[in-house]
């Protein structure tokens, strides 16, 4: 049977031949199939595109006519418990337009079995989150007489995350070289050193509270979810570089919404399945129906030339060749004043350019040329 | 109409005027300020000089004998008494001068880095195209700046900055422009391309103008008021004043004036020529008009949607269309497109005399403008085109011969285009048949309604009539109504039933057993004459006279909304009934595969008269939908109140538990969060619950749930909001919380949780709503209307710019997307080749196929 296959192997798709595999009955003679592959291979050649196809706009517009449907403030009201990120219209515009910095980057961590089960999912959350020293403080209290700032901690939760009060006590003497720290039981307290008043130690203990304690630097926020069958923890806030880094996650399926740093992490390939699938969560949340190809199509425009580029004057438009087709969209004496200095040639390739000058358009029946004689008999 | 393109442009060369260039384009030299002389007449070495063109009707232009509309006017241009600089090119200037020896003229390079340098940037270029390249240059300009010796000629360099918007300093001493051009003159050509000047088009020196270019006055033309007295162009105003300062310029440094006036007079010309080129330069204040509203010049001509780019190039209008108030006519099909005699009259399409229909066009002649089907105009062989009335009349029938052109009122089954705006996709525009009916709107069907997005509560539609035999063949093949049925969105049907039409088909098959006489009746109301395929009982269901209009050796297997088995056998519907699911637009796939197994023309046909058996049984048999229909019967408004008791006690329960701190915080989240997010949960159920015992004790086959469950209009959540309960409103995401201090009405008490307090609608719209959650509706309702308001220009934007990035990307010959320069955006188009508008929602039906092979 698989030999039926093979033949088909290089003329079909993988995805079409898997779809054939599974629908296939089962027992079903190698006369039969092979029939079942021609049929869908004659299918499939006949729902080729065809040369000229005006692919590119026919994308535009199956995003464009439907974002004029989809509401603007939605945060989705699906679980009680999930975390909430920007979706609908904003977020569409902010992966096409490729912004450094998003609303809400998060992170959904996939973790190794047996954690994916729900086994200490609570510390790996607490391990990943970024904590300081207020989130392990049960107080802070100053005496005035001593003068002293004393921080009285919770070792549980300490311990939970592999750390200690005497770890604390040496990230605090590092940070504050010119107090003195002493450690007392589960409470760490910091003298005033020389030169050092009471008005100092007060500025102090508005930065004890946030100084760095352990954690994943940028993940403000951690929130483990039941996805299905398995534990998942969703952040708000980003660094996939350090999370890979840990044990416990599974690095083959977390992923960041963040286009620039996949992009940096894993590449430029990465960056526009980041693209896609971004849209396509935004496109499916609100329930609208477009075909993954013009998405696919977008996505392979901003990332063809190996960074990440918006579709803005900044991004694809400045790449264009012609100059008109750079002016007719935004800052047009910019780009005509430059191509006057440089004696740029504007060789009407493209669609514009062509509408200006009321000629047909390179695109569909506008390609071939045929010219006839037009000479009269006489 | 013969239209023989003799000149094809290849390609437009960018590039800067010379001050030669300008003389030697130039049909006069102006010199005075005066516009015209006593009699009216445009003064010689004036602005209007009559060798810069012609405005008025009748005259011949002096440099070119042509006419009005032929001509297309003349450069001129002002010798100016002092350089000014040109504010477009004031930063290239800025670079060009900090780059180079203020002595000697080199860029501060030495020779041998000078070829590193130009490599360097070549290589950008290749990589990056022209944009890496100038970024290079830029780059590389900036260390440039600080170098304080000319490696040439051990000059010493200073620091030289630009005071906005056109003065260079030294040291902040003033260079005057006259040094600058000086200075820009000895910057050697080589060193010019180091910095992408290309010196085949550009000189430094000309950046510095010496010699303005006068527009010609058909770009400026004056207008003649009412009174007689004629009104200048914003630009002829503006350069009346850069004329009037030259001249005084000029007389002053002839008189040998001191320093100072002149200094001044060169200020003031420099301003002039500035604001000629852009009136909207931030530093300086904009020339105004008597009135106070600035002038209108170059810049504010060409740039922004207004401007001359986005306005007049890339848009054109059109002539041959026409524009009226659209109303619906389920009763034409699909592809026709209704208009008024009135417009069929006005609208033309021409129609060559040939020795075959010589008789027959010369009839429409013969009726001429006023009767229909007549002809307006008619086009003689020469090109003149000749407007038939009863004078012409006579005339133009003797002569009348193979060649000429006749353009003839509109009829019945020409082709044309037809579009409403905002037009977001290819569907908004697509060719109709014409059908010239009575009446003084646009009638379409309404089944067309989807891809327009139209709909009858006063919209306006546009209709383009093709004019060559080349548009028309384009509009027909590729532009009518039945190539446009599946969406290339997402490869389903765009066109389909839509309320009437679904709640009539639904009716007749899920409901109605006719007698086969009424059957009949039925079915030749729409238009269906053979009834072969009815069968021969007294009484026939209604699924046997819906499958009357299916095609012998259709077969389907699907659901209904609701999960029902639709089984059609050879074009017999034998189990299940229509709905929304099978014949709404984008939605499942039996018209789909009508479509992939019929074609277009019949699967269109077939669409028509699903519409018109769905219209035309509601005709008959009736519906309609009163008060009485949304209201329950005692005891479901007893369980309704009951539900939403529970649910306040609930809430109340949950608020004590939160007062006295006892709420369990969900993960990730604060108490205040948490019990706002369980209300909001509780309340939902409590909405859904009592939604549920509307929907229950709601009759199923009453008006109310046959629209809701067919899928025509309306859902349960609406009828259950009528009924029982209309619900929370959310506002941003939560439920209201603003307002007062600490509570949202006056009505409250303060730090007052209760769902009533914030938002809960417990009455439905039958019972009507109290005073506050009367308010409260109003409030989300306008945060609603602003979200609308606020997304539209957004999302405007958005496809403004996919538009523009995507527009030249197209399918070439290898199978390849490329974009216009020949990049290649993917190898293969959606990594399979297929094109969405050929699939069945994307993909390939595999399932059929293995039904189908045996």
């Amino acid at each position: 049977m698989a030999d039926v296959f093979l033949e088909y192997q290089d003329k079909l798709p993988q995805a079409i031949i898997e779809q054939v595999q599974q629908h296939l009955p089962k027992g079903a003679t190698d006369a039969k199939t092979k029939n079942v592959l021609e049929a869908v291979y004659e299918e499939y050649i006949n729902a080729q595109v065809e040369p000229g196809d005006a692919v590119g706009i026919v994308a535009a517009e199956s995003i464009g006519e439907p974002s004029t449907q989809m509401t603007l403030n939605t945060f989705h009201f699906a679980g009680v418990s999930e975390m909430q990120v920007t979706m609908g219209l904003p977020r569409i515009i902010e992966v096409f337009d490729a912004r450094k910095t998003m609303k809400t980057p998060t992170m959904e961590v996939y973790l190794r079995p047996p954690y994916n089960e729900g086994k200490d999912i609570k510390i790996a959350a607490m391990r990943i989150k970024e904590t300081t020293i207020e989130d392990y403080a049960t107080s802070f209290s100053i005496d005035i007489a001593a003068p002293s700032l004393t921080v009285a901690l919770d070792t549980k939760r300490l311990e939970a995350v592999d750390s200690s009060v005497d770890a604390v006590a040496r990230i605090l003497s590092k940070g504050f070289k010119k107090m003195k720290v002493a450690l007392k039981g589960s409470s760490i307290i910091i003298t005033p050193g020389k030169d050092q008043s009471l008005n100092d130690l007060y500025r102090v203990k508005e930065k004890v509270r946030g100084v760095y304690v352990t954690g994943i630097k940028g993940v403000s926020q951690v929130l483990p979810v039941k996805r299905g069958e398995e534990y998942v923890i969703v952040t708000a806030g980003t660094n996939l570089k350090e999370v890979f880094a840990l044990d416990f996650v599974d690095e083959t399926r977390t992923y960041s919404n963040d286009l620039y740093e996949v992009e940096a992490l894993l590449g430029i390939e990465a960056a526009r399945h980041l693209i896609i699938k971004e849209v396509l969560k935004v496109l499916n949340t609100q329930g609208l129906n477009i075909d993954t190809r013009h998405i696919m199509l977008v996505a392979d425009t901003m990332t063809m030339g190996g960074d990440l580029q918006g579709i803005n004057r900044t991004g694809i438009v400045r790449e264009k060749a012609s100059v008109l087709a750079r002016a007719s969209f935004e800052t047009p004496f910019k780009h005509i004043i430059n191509a006057a200095l440089v004696g740029e040639t504007d060789y009407l390739n493209s669609v514009v350019e062509n509408v200006m000058v009321n000629q047909p358009i390179p695109i569909g029946t506008g390609i071939p040329k045929l010219v006839t004689k037009t000479g009269s008999k006489e | 109409m013969e239209q023989h393109i003799s000149k094809k442009l290849r390609a437009i060369q960018f590039g800067i005027l010379s001050p030669q260039q300008i003389k030697d384009m130039s049909a006069a030299k102006v010199v005075t300020p005066e516009l015209y002389d006593m009699e009216g007449y445009p003064v010689d070495g004036g602005l209007m000089d009559v060798r810069l063109g012609v405005i008025d009707p009748g005259l011949r232009c002096k440099t070119c004998g042509q006419r009005l509309k032929e001509c297309q006017g003349h450069f001129g241009y002002i010798s100016l008494a002092r350089p000014v600089v040109h504010v477009k090119f004031a930063r290239i200037v800025l670079d060009l001068l900090r780059t180079t020896c203020r002595d000697c003229g080199r860029i501060l390079i030495p020779n041998e880095k000078r070829d590193d340098l130009a490599a360097h940037f070549d290589r950008a270029e290749k990589e990056g195209g022209l944009s890496a390249r100038r970024f290079a240059i830029k780059e590389s300009m900036k260390s440039l700046k600080t170098i304080k010796k000319c490696p040439h000629c051990v000059a010493k360099q200073q620091k030289i900055s630009l005071d906005r918007p056109t003065t260079y300093l030294e040291n902040d001493r003033r260079i005057s422009p006259i040094e600058v051009r000086t200075r820009l003159e000895r910057i050697t050509d080589d060193d010019m391309a180091i910095f992408g000047l290309n010196p085949k088009f550009v000189r430094p020196e000309w950046l510095v103008q010496t010699i303005l270019a006068i527009p010609p006055v058909t770009m400026r033309p004056s207008i003649t008021l009412e009174s007689g007295e004629r009104s200048e162009d914003d630009l002829t105003h503006k350069l009346g004043d850069i004329v009037r300062i030259n001249q005084r310029l000029f007389e002053n440094i002839n008189a040998g004036a001191p320093e100072i006036i002149i200094e001044d007079l060169w200020d003031l010309l420099q301003y002039h020529v500035t604001t000629f080129y852009d009136n909207e330069v931030s530093q300086l204040p904009p020339a105004r008009h008597r009135s106070g509203q600035p002038l209108k010049t170059l810049t504010a001509r060409i740039k922004s949607k207004e401007g001359r780019i986005r306005h007049n190039l890339a848009g054109k209008r059109t002539n041959f269309s026409a524009r009226t108030v659209i109303s619906p006519d389920p009763k034409i099909e699909l592809n026709e497109v209704g208009i008024p005699k009135a417009v069929a009259m006005k609208l033309t399409v021409p129609e060559r005399v040939t020795e075959w229909n010589a008789a027959y066009l010369k009839q429409f002649v013969e009726r001429g403008p006023d009767a229909y089907p007549g002809s307006n105009y008619i086009v003689r062989p020469d090109g003149k085109k000749k407007k038939i009335s009863d004078e012409t009349k006579e005339q133009l029938l003797e002569e009348f011969q193979p060649g000429f052109v006749v353009e003839r009122h509109l009829m019945d089954g020409d082709i044309a285009l037809f579009n409403r705006q905002p037009s977001l996709h290819k569907m908004s525009m697509m060719a109709h048949r014409i059908r010239v009916l009575p009446g003084k709107t646009f009638r379409l069907n309404p089944a067309v309604c989807a891809p327009y997005n139209a709909d009858f509560d006063g919209d306006e539609m546009n209709l383009h009539v093709p004019q060559t035999e080349e548009a028309r063949a384009e509009a027909e093949v590729l532009m009518q109504v039945q190539t446009q049925i599946i969406s290339p969105r997402y490869g389903l049907s765009i066109i389909g039933c839509n309320q009437d039409a679904i709640t009539g088909n639904y009716i007749l098959t899920r409901y109605l057993e006719l007698k086969r006489e009424d059957a009949i009746d039925l079915l030749s109301m729409i238009g269906v004459t053979d009834f072969s395929r009815l069968p021969n009982t007294p009484t026939v269901h209604g699924r046997d006279i819906f499958s009357v209009l299916l095609p012998d050796g259709f077969e389907f297997t699907g659901e209904t909304r609701g999960g029902t088995p639709v089984v059609i056998e050879n074009g017999v519907l034998k189990e299940g009934f229509m709905d929304k699911a099978n014949l709404g637009e984008g939605a499942g796939l039996m018209l789909r595969n009508i479509h992939k197994k019929f074609g277009e023309d019949q699967a269109l046909d077939i669409l028509g008269k699903f519409y018109r058996l769905g219209t035309q049984t509601l005709l008959v048999y009736g519906f309609s939908f009163t008060y009485d229909d949304i209201v329950l019967a005692a005891e479901s408004d007893a369980e309704v109140e009951k539900v939403l008791v529970d649910a306040e006690k609930d809430v109340e329960d949950l608020i004590t538990q939160y007062k006295s701190k006892k709420l369990e915080p969900l993960p990730g989240r604060s108490a205040e969060e948490t019990l706002e997010l369980r209300i909001l949960d509780r309340l939902n159920k409590a909405r859904n619950a009592a939604g549920a015992v509307a929907a229950e004790t709601a009759p199923v086959d009453g008006p109310v749930m046959i629209m809701a469950t067919s899928g025509a209009r309306g859902n349960v959540i609406n009828m259950s909001q009528m009924a029982a309960c209309v619900g929370q409103q959310s506002f941003r995401g939560g439920r209201i919380d603003r307002g007062y201090k600490d509570r949202t009405l006056s009505c409250f008490a303060a730090h007052d949780l209760s769902p009533a307090a914030r938002g809960f609608i417990q009455r439905g719209f039958r019972q009507g709503m109290k005073p506050w959650e009367f308010f409260f509706m109003a409030m989300t309702g306008r945060d609603s209307l602003m979200d609308t308001a606020l997304r539209t220009p957004k999302s405007g934007y958005l496809y403004r710019r996919l538009a523009n990035a995507l527009q030249d990307l197209r399918i070439e010959y290898d199978g390849t997307v490329r974009d216009a320069g020949g990049k290649v955006v993917q190898f293969s188009y959606g990594e399979d080749g297929m094109s969405v508008p050929r699939t069945q929602g994307g993909k390939i039906d595999v399932k059929k196929i293995i039904e189908q092979v045996d």
